[in-house]
Protein backbone atom coordinates (compact mmCIF):
# COMPACT_ATOMS: atom_id res chain seq x y z
CA UNK A 1 0.00 0.00 0.00
CA UNK A 2 1.44 3.28 -1.16
CA UNK A 3 0.44 6.27 0.78
CA UNK A 4 -0.24 8.52 -2.62
CA UNK A 5 -3.20 5.85 -2.99
CA UNK A 6 -4.38 5.38 -0.16
CA UNK A 7 -7.50 7.75 -1.09
CA UNK A 8 -6.92 8.01 -4.87
CA UNK A 9 -7.97 10.75 -7.04
CA UNK A 10 -6.60 12.54 -9.76
CA UNK A 11 -6.18 16.60 -11.11
CA UNK A 12 -5.64 17.80 -14.83
CA UNK A 13 -4.61 21.10 -15.74
CA UNK A 14 -4.34 22.16 -19.58
CA UNK A 15 -3.33 25.78 -21.30
CA UNK A 16 -5.87 27.10 -23.63
CA UNK A 17 -5.77 30.40 -26.13
CA UNK A 18 -5.96 33.21 -23.16
CA UNK A 19 -8.15 30.73 -21.14
CA UNK A 20 -6.39 28.16 -18.70
CA UNK A 21 -8.61 24.71 -17.18
CA UNK A 22 -8.42 22.65 -14.22
CA UNK A 23 -9.90 19.33 -13.54
CA UNK A 24 -10.36 16.99 -10.82
CA UNK A 25 -12.35 13.60 -9.68
CA UNK A 26 -14.83 13.81 -6.53
CA UNK A 27 -14.09 10.55 -4.57
CA UNK A 28 -13.26 10.50 -1.85
CA UNK A 29 -12.18 7.18 -0.15
CA UNK A 30 -9.97 5.17 1.90
CA UNK A 31 -8.25 2.05 0.07
CA UNK A 32 -10.99 0.22 -2.05
CA UNK A 33 -13.77 1.76 0.10
CA UNK A 34 -15.83 5.05 -1.49
CA UNK A 35 -17.03 7.12 1.60
CA UNK A 36 -18.19 10.13 -0.03
CA UNK A 37 -18.78 11.96 -3.78
CA UNK A 38 -17.86 15.55 -3.48
CA UNK A 39 -14.99 15.77 -2.28
CA UNK A 40 -13.35 18.34 -5.01
CA UNK A 41 -9.24 18.47 -4.59
CA UNK A 42 -9.47 21.85 -6.32
CA UNK A 43 -9.62 25.45 -4.37
CA UNK A 44 -9.96 29.00 -5.46
CA UNK A 45 -6.52 30.67 -4.55
CA UNK A 46 -7.35 33.76 -6.03
CA UNK A 47 -9.77 35.39 -8.82
CA UNK A 48 -8.49 33.82 -11.38
CA UNK A 49 -6.09 30.91 -9.72
CA UNK A 50 -7.26 27.68 -9.08
CA UNK A 51 -4.75 24.91 -6.82
CA UNK A 52 -5.74 21.05 -6.95
CA UNK A 53 -4.26 19.00 -4.49
CA UNK A 54 -4.42 14.93 -5.69
CA UNK A 55 -3.23 12.97 -2.89
CA UNK A 56 -3.64 11.94 0.51
CA UNK A 57 -7.05 13.50 1.87
CA UNK A 58 -5.61 14.57 5.03
CA UNK A 59 -2.94 16.64 3.33
CA UNK A 60 -5.19 17.94 0.48
CA UNK A 61 -6.79 19.97 3.58
CA UNK A 62 -3.63 20.47 5.64
CA UNK A 63 -1.74 22.00 2.65
CA UNK A 64 -4.81 24.12 1.24
CA UNK A 65 -5.20 25.38 4.47
CA UNK A 66 -1.04 26.28 5.34
CA UNK A 67 -1.37 27.81 2.12
CA UNK A 68 -4.48 30.36 2.41
CA UNK A 69 -2.85 31.35 5.80
CA UNK A 70 0.09 32.37 4.00
CA UNK A 71 -1.27 33.55 1.05
CA UNK A 72 -3.95 35.66 3.68
CA UNK A 73 -0.63 37.28 4.67
CA UNK A 74 0.74 37.97 1.61
CA UNK A 75 -2.35 39.71 0.60
CA UNK A 76 -2.38 41.94 3.79
CA UNK A 77 1.33 42.53 3.71
CA UNK A 78 1.55 43.48 -0.19
CA UNK A 79 -2.10 44.99 -0.77
CA UNK A 80 -2.32 42.43 -3.63
CA UNK A 81 -3.44 39.25 -4.90
CA UNK A 82 -1.01 36.61 -5.35
CA UNK A 83 -0.19 35.69 -8.60
CA UNK A 84 0.48 32.70 -10.17
CA UNK A 85 3.84 32.26 -10.60
CA UNK A 86 4.42 33.65 -7.14
CA UNK A 87 1.82 31.36 -5.37
CA UNK A 88 3.69 28.26 -7.23
CA UNK A 89 6.72 29.54 -5.78
CA UNK A 90 5.13 29.75 -2.59
CA UNK A 91 3.57 26.07 -3.17
CA UNK A 92 6.66 24.89 -3.49
CA UNK A 93 8.67 26.64 -0.57
CA UNK A 94 6.33 25.36 1.58
CA UNK A 95 6.58 21.16 0.40
CA UNK A 96 10.25 21.89 0.32
CA UNK A 97 10.25 23.28 3.97
CA UNK A 98 8.96 19.61 5.24
CA UNK A 99 11.59 17.54 2.73
CA UNK A 100 12.51 15.09 5.34
CA UNK A 101 8.61 14.70 6.23
CA UNK A 102 6.88 15.25 3.44
CA UNK A 103 2.77 16.32 2.53
CA UNK A 104 1.95 13.80 0.44
CA UNK A 105 0.25 15.69 -1.97
CA UNK A 106 1.34 16.58 -5.65
CA UNK A 107 -0.28 19.96 -5.92
CA UNK A 108 -1.24 21.14 -9.32
CA UNK A 109 -1.71 25.22 -9.93
CA UNK A 110 -3.52 26.78 -12.93
CA UNK A 111 -4.45 30.20 -13.77
CA UNK A 112 -4.31 33.78 -15.81
CA UNK A 113 -1.18 36.24 -15.06
CA UNK A 114 -2.05 39.58 -15.04
CA UNK A 115 -2.03 39.95 -18.94
CA UNK A 116 -4.29 37.37 -18.77
CA UNK A 117 -1.78 34.18 -20.14
CA UNK A 118 -2.68 31.20 -19.09
CA UNK A 119 -0.09 29.49 -16.54
CA UNK A 120 0.29 26.15 -15.38
CA UNK A 121 2.64 24.33 -12.87
CA UNK A 122 2.56 20.44 -11.21
CA UNK A 123 4.91 19.73 -8.10
CA UNK A 124 5.95 16.44 -7.01
CA UNK A 125 5.49 15.88 -2.69
CA UNK A 126 9.10 17.54 -2.21
CA UNK A 127 7.64 20.78 -4.38
CA UNK A 128 10.04 20.32 -7.45
CA UNK A 129 8.22 22.61 -9.99
CA UNK A 130 7.66 21.94 -13.43
CA UNK A 131 5.46 24.83 -15.31
CA UNK A 132 5.06 23.05 -19.06
CA UNK A 133 3.63 24.76 -22.14
CA UNK A 134 0.83 22.56 -22.57
CA UNK A 135 -0.80 20.61 -19.61
CA UNK A 136 0.19 18.69 -16.32
CA UNK A 137 -1.45 15.85 -14.59
CA UNK A 138 -1.45 14.63 -11.05
CA UNK A 139 -2.56 11.73 -8.96
CA UNK A 140 -3.22 7.85 -9.07
CA UNK A 141 -4.32 8.10 -12.78
CA UNK A 142 -1.57 10.41 -14.21
CA UNK A 143 -0.14 7.71 -17.10
CA UNK A 144 -3.60 7.29 -17.95
CA UNK A 145 -4.43 11.09 -17.35
CA UNK A 146 -0.60 11.61 -19.59
CA UNK A 147 -2.08 8.83 -22.58
CA UNK A 148 -5.25 11.09 -22.68
CA UNK A 149 -3.75 14.47 -22.66
CA UNK A 150 -1.23 13.49 -25.01
CA UNK A 151 -3.46 12.56 -27.65
CA UNK A 152 -6.22 14.69 -26.74
CA UNK A 153 -4.66 18.35 -26.26
CA UNK A 154 -3.82 20.59 -29.22
CA UNK A 155 -2.14 24.17 -28.99
CA UNK A 156 -4.29 27.15 -28.70
CA UNK A 157 -7.55 26.02 -27.56
CA UNK A 158 -10.87 28.30 -27.30
CA UNK A 159 -12.82 27.91 -23.77
CA UNK A 160 -15.38 25.46 -25.30
CA UNK A 161 -12.77 23.19 -26.96
CA UNK A 162 -10.92 23.44 -23.68
CA UNK A 163 -13.22 22.19 -21.56
CA UNK A 164 -14.32 19.20 -23.88
CA UNK A 165 -10.36 18.63 -24.06
CA UNK A 166 -10.28 18.01 -20.29
CA UNK A 167 -13.29 16.50 -19.77
CA UNK A 168 -13.02 13.76 -22.10
CA UNK A 169 -8.93 13.63 -20.98
CA UNK A 170 -9.75 13.37 -17.30
CA UNK A 171 -13.66 10.88 -17.20
CA UNK A 172 -11.63 8.38 -19.58
CA UNK A 173 -8.56 8.09 -17.64
CA UNK A 174 -10.75 7.60 -14.46
CA UNK A 175 -12.30 5.21 -15.88
CA UNK A 176 -9.03 3.31 -16.10
CA UNK A 177 -8.60 3.54 -12.24
CA UNK A 178 -10.06 2.30 -9.86
CA UNK A 179 -9.62 4.77 -7.26
CA UNK A 180 -10.30 7.76 -9.47
CA UNK A 181 -13.49 8.80 -10.42
CA UNK A 182 -17.30 9.01 -9.29
CA UNK A 183 -18.03 11.84 -10.58
CA UNK A 184 -15.67 15.15 -12.10
CA UNK A 185 -15.73 18.66 -11.98
CA UNK A 186 -13.90 20.99 -13.84
CA UNK A 187 -12.98 25.15 -13.95
CA UNK A 188 -12.33 26.77 -17.00
CA UNK A 189 -10.60 30.60 -16.17
CA UNK A 190 -11.17 32.92 -18.44
CA UNK A 191 -9.88 36.39 -18.53
CA UNK A 192 -13.90 37.66 -17.50
CA UNK A 193 -15.08 34.65 -15.93
CA UNK A 194 -15.08 31.39 -14.10
CA UNK A 195 -16.97 28.49 -15.82
CA UNK A 196 -17.94 25.45 -12.83
CA UNK A 197 -19.18 22.63 -14.09
CA UNK A 198 -19.74 19.29 -13.23
CA UNK A 199 -19.19 16.38 -14.98
CA UNK A 200 -20.98 12.91 -15.35
CA UNK A 201 -18.98 10.03 -15.26
CA UNK A 202 -19.05 6.34 -14.49
CA UNK A 203 -20.20 6.30 -10.98
CA UNK A 204 -17.99 2.93 -9.74
CA UNK B 1 -13.84 -3.97 16.32
CA UNK B 2 -15.87 -1.57 17.00
CA UNK B 3 -18.63 -0.12 14.70
CA UNK B 4 -20.05 3.76 14.49
CA UNK B 5 -22.47 5.03 12.34
CA UNK B 6 -24.66 8.10 11.78
CA UNK B 7 -26.90 9.45 9.45
CA UNK B 8 -27.82 12.69 9.01
CA UNK B 9 -31.56 13.49 7.28
CA UNK B 10 -33.43 17.16 6.60
CA UNK B 11 -34.08 18.45 10.30
CA UNK B 12 -32.08 15.93 12.93
CA UNK B 13 -29.33 13.35 12.88
CA UNK B 14 -29.31 9.88 14.13
CA UNK B 15 -25.68 8.56 15.73
CA UNK B 16 -25.49 4.69 17.04
CA UNK B 17 -22.61 3.25 18.45
CA UNK B 18 -21.91 -0.54 19.71
CA UNK B 19 -21.43 -1.02 23.54
CA UNK B 20 -18.79 -3.10 23.50
CA UNK B 21 -14.79 -3.14 24.80
CA UNK B 22 -12.82 -5.74 23.52
CA UNK B 23 -8.91 -6.23 23.67
CA UNK B 24 -7.88 -9.10 21.16
CA UNK B 25 -10.81 -11.85 21.96
CA UNK B 26 -11.93 -10.62 25.20
CA UNK B 27 -14.80 -8.70 25.88
CA UNK B 28 -13.67 -6.35 28.64
CA UNK B 29 -17.55 -4.01 28.57
CA UNK B 30 -20.73 -4.63 27.19
CA UNK B 31 -21.82 -1.12 28.29
CA UNK B 32 -19.26 1.19 27.29
CA UNK B 33 -20.52 4.31 26.33
CA UNK B 34 -18.48 6.00 23.22
CA UNK B 35 -20.55 9.68 22.92
CA UNK B 36 -19.10 12.38 23.49
CA UNK B 37 -21.07 15.76 23.80
CA UNK B 38 -19.52 18.88 22.74
CA UNK B 39 -22.28 21.04 23.96
CA UNK B 40 -26.16 21.28 23.53
CA UNK B 41 -26.31 20.79 20.30
CA UNK B 42 -23.04 18.29 19.23
CA UNK B 43 -22.22 15.05 20.01
CA UNK B 44 -19.26 13.52 19.39
CA UNK B 45 -18.92 9.38 18.41
CA UNK B 46 -15.29 7.84 18.63
CA UNK B 47 -13.89 4.95 18.34
CA UNK B 48 -10.44 3.58 17.84
CA UNK B 49 -7.07 3.48 20.60
CA UNK B 50 -8.72 2.84 23.78
CA UNK B 51 -7.40 5.90 25.81
CA UNK B 52 -6.77 8.10 23.14
CA UNK B 53 -10.48 7.77 22.67
CA UNK B 54 -11.44 9.26 26.01
CA UNK B 55 -8.29 11.68 26.43
CA UNK B 56 -8.84 13.27 22.57
CA UNK B 57 -12.19 13.51 23.13
CA UNK B 58 -12.37 15.25 26.34
CA UNK B 59 -9.52 17.68 25.31
CA UNK B 60 -12.03 18.85 22.27
CA UNK B 61 -15.04 19.07 24.67
CA UNK B 62 -13.36 21.47 26.83
CA UNK B 63 -11.98 23.37 24.23
CA UNK B 64 -15.31 24.09 22.91
CA UNK B 65 -16.73 24.73 26.28
CA UNK B 66 -13.55 26.85 26.59
CA UNK B 67 -14.69 29.26 23.27
CA UNK B 68 -18.19 29.40 25.16
CA UNK B 69 -16.85 30.79 28.36
CA UNK B 70 -14.46 33.26 26.78
CA UNK B 71 -16.76 34.80 23.77
CA UNK B 72 -19.86 34.16 25.38
CA UNK B 73 -20.97 32.22 22.03
CA UNK B 74 -21.08 28.46 21.06
CA UNK B 75 -19.09 27.12 18.11
CA UNK B 76 -21.22 26.33 15.30
CA UNK B 77 -20.80 22.30 14.21
CA UNK B 78 -18.52 23.25 11.29
CA UNK B 79 -16.21 25.35 13.25
CA UNK B 80 -15.95 22.83 16.22
CA UNK B 81 -15.32 20.03 13.10
CA UNK B 82 -12.78 22.10 11.86
CA UNK B 83 -10.97 22.56 14.90
CA UNK B 84 -11.14 19.18 16.01
CA UNK B 85 -9.32 18.39 12.55
CA UNK B 86 -6.91 21.10 13.22
CA UNK B 87 -5.98 19.15 16.41
CA UNK B 88 -5.92 15.77 15.01
CA UNK B 89 -3.80 17.20 12.00
CA UNK B 90 -1.20 18.86 13.66
CA UNK B 91 -0.79 15.24 16.31
CA UNK B 92 -0.71 13.33 13.30
CA UNK B 93 2.89 14.67 12.32
CA UNK B 94 4.10 14.91 16.31
CA UNK B 95 5.80 12.63 18.69
CA UNK B 96 2.51 10.53 19.04
CA UNK B 97 -0.48 10.93 17.12
CA UNK B 98 -4.04 9.89 18.13
CA UNK B 99 -5.57 7.10 17.05
CA UNK B 100 -9.38 7.98 16.52
CA UNK B 101 -11.94 7.75 14.51
CA UNK B 102 -15.01 9.50 14.75
CA UNK B 103 -18.08 11.24 13.98
CA UNK B 104 -19.58 14.50 14.95
CA UNK B 105 -23.27 15.19 14.37
CA UNK B 106 -24.80 18.96 14.62
CA UNK B 107 -27.60 20.91 14.54
CA UNK B 108 -26.51 24.44 13.29
CA UNK B 109 -29.33 27.16 14.86
CA UNK B 110 -28.27 30.06 12.42
CA UNK B 111 -27.95 27.79 9.07
CA UNK B 112 -30.61 26.24 10.98
CA UNK B 113 -29.64 22.40 9.47
CA UNK B 114 -28.14 19.21 10.77
CA UNK B 115 -24.39 18.37 9.90
CA UNK B 116 -22.64 15.48 10.08
CA UNK B 117 -18.85 15.49 10.16
CA UNK B 118 -16.59 11.75 9.03
CA UNK B 119 -13.35 11.74 10.44
CA UNK B 120 -11.08 8.96 10.05
CA UNK B 121 -7.25 8.91 12.44
CA UNK B 122 -5.19 10.61 9.49
CA UNK B 123 -7.62 13.90 9.61
CA UNK B 124 -9.81 13.56 6.23
CA UNK B 125 -12.96 14.98 6.85
CA UNK B 126 -15.94 15.24 5.14
CA UNK B 127 -19.58 16.55 5.86
CA UNK B 128 -21.52 13.45 4.48
CA UNK B 129 -25.59 12.21 4.32
CA UNK B 130 -24.58 8.86 6.01
CA UNK B 131 -21.31 7.35 7.25
CA UNK B 132 -19.39 4.34 9.07
CA UNK B 133 -16.47 3.50 10.77
CA UNK B 134 -14.97 0.26 11.27
CA UNK B 135 -15.67 -3.25 9.83
CA UNK B 136 -19.43 -2.40 9.84
CA UNK B 137 -19.38 0.28 7.57
CA UNK B 138 -18.22 -2.41 4.52
CA UNK B 139 -22.25 -3.76 5.17
CA UNK B 140 -24.17 -0.35 6.28
CA UNK B 141 -22.88 2.02 3.65
CA UNK B 142 -24.58 0.01 0.45
CA UNK B 143 -27.80 -0.31 2.57
CA UNK B 144 -28.11 3.31 3.03
CA UNK B 145 -27.11 4.03 -0.35
CA UNK B 146 -30.31 1.72 -1.65
CA UNK B 147 -32.74 2.75 1.76
CA UNK B 148 -31.42 6.33 2.98
CA UNK B 149 -34.00 9.51 1.95
CA UNK B 150 -33.29 12.97 3.57
CA UNK B 151 -36.87 13.97 4.33
CA UNK B 152 -37.44 10.54 6.63
CA UNK B 153 -39.31 10.96 10.12
CA UNK B 154 -37.71 10.13 13.26
CA UNK B 155 -39.58 6.83 13.29
CA UNK B 156 -38.45 5.95 9.92
CA UNK B 157 -35.09 6.90 10.45
CA UNK B 158 -34.88 4.50 13.66
CA UNK B 159 -36.26 1.86 11.71
CA UNK B 160 -33.53 2.85 8.76
CA UNK B 161 -31.07 2.30 11.34
CA UNK B 162 -31.81 -1.02 12.36
CA UNK B 163 -32.35 -2.25 9.46
CA UNK B 164 -28.81 -1.40 9.39
CA UNK B 165 -27.79 -2.80 12.29
CA UNK B 166 -29.54 -5.79 10.96
CA UNK B 167 -27.25 -6.14 8.68
CA UNK B 168 -24.28 -6.04 11.03
CA UNK B 169 -25.73 -9.03 12.68
CA UNK B 170 -26.86 -11.09 10.51
CA UNK B 171 -23.24 -10.68 8.82
CA UNK B 172 -20.71 -9.31 10.57
CA UNK B 173 -18.16 -12.24 11.95
CA UNK B 174 -17.98 -10.09 15.25
CA UNK B 175 -20.66 -10.41 18.03
CA UNK B 176 -21.96 -6.92 18.77
CA UNK B 177 -25.25 -7.27 20.64
CA UNK B 178 -26.14 -3.72 21.16
CA UNK B 179 -25.89 -0.25 19.55
CA UNK B 180 -26.90 2.91 21.71
CA UNK B 181 -28.84 5.59 19.42
CA UNK B 182 -29.01 9.27 20.09
CA UNK B 183 -30.62 11.44 18.02
CA UNK B 184 -29.65 15.51 17.79
CA UNK B 185 -31.53 18.27 16.51
CA UNK B 186 -32.26 21.75 17.36
CA UNK B 187 -33.20 20.94 20.73
CA UNK B 188 -30.45 18.80 21.40
CA UNK B 189 -29.36 15.34 22.45
CA UNK B 190 -31.50 12.85 22.84
CA UNK B 191 -31.72 9.40 23.95
CA UNK B 192 -33.13 6.77 21.87
CA UNK B 193 -34.08 3.23 22.71
CA UNK B 194 -30.40 0.85 22.43
CA UNK B 195 -31.03 -1.68 19.72
CA UNK B 196 -30.16 -5.23 20.68
CA UNK B 197 -29.47 -7.21 18.13
CA UNK B 198 -31.26 -10.57 19.20
CA UNK B 199 -34.54 -8.71 19.19
CA UNK B 200 -34.26 -7.79 15.57
CA UNK B 201 -35.70 -9.97 12.65
CA UNK B 202 -32.65 -11.18 10.78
Amino acid sequence: MSIMSYNGGGVVAMKGKECVAIASDLRFGIQLQTIGLDFDKIFQAGPKLYVGFPGLATDTQTVHQRLKFRTNLYELRENRKVSPKVYASMVGNLLYEHRFGPYFVEPVVAGLDANNQPYICAFDLIGCANAPDDFVVAGTCEEQMYGMCESLWKPDLGPEELFEVISQALVNACDRDAISGWGARVYVIEKDKVTVRNVRTRMD
Amino acid sequence: MECILGIRFNDFILLAADTIDSRSIVVMKHDVDKFFPLSKNLLMAVCGESGDTTQFSEYIAKNVHLYKMKNDYELSPRASANFTRRMLADSLRSRERYNVNLLMAGYDEVEKKAELYYMDYLASMMELPYCAHGYGSYFVLGCLDAYYKPDMSVANGYELLKRCIAEISKRFSINLPTFSVKLIDKDGIHDQEPIHARQLVI
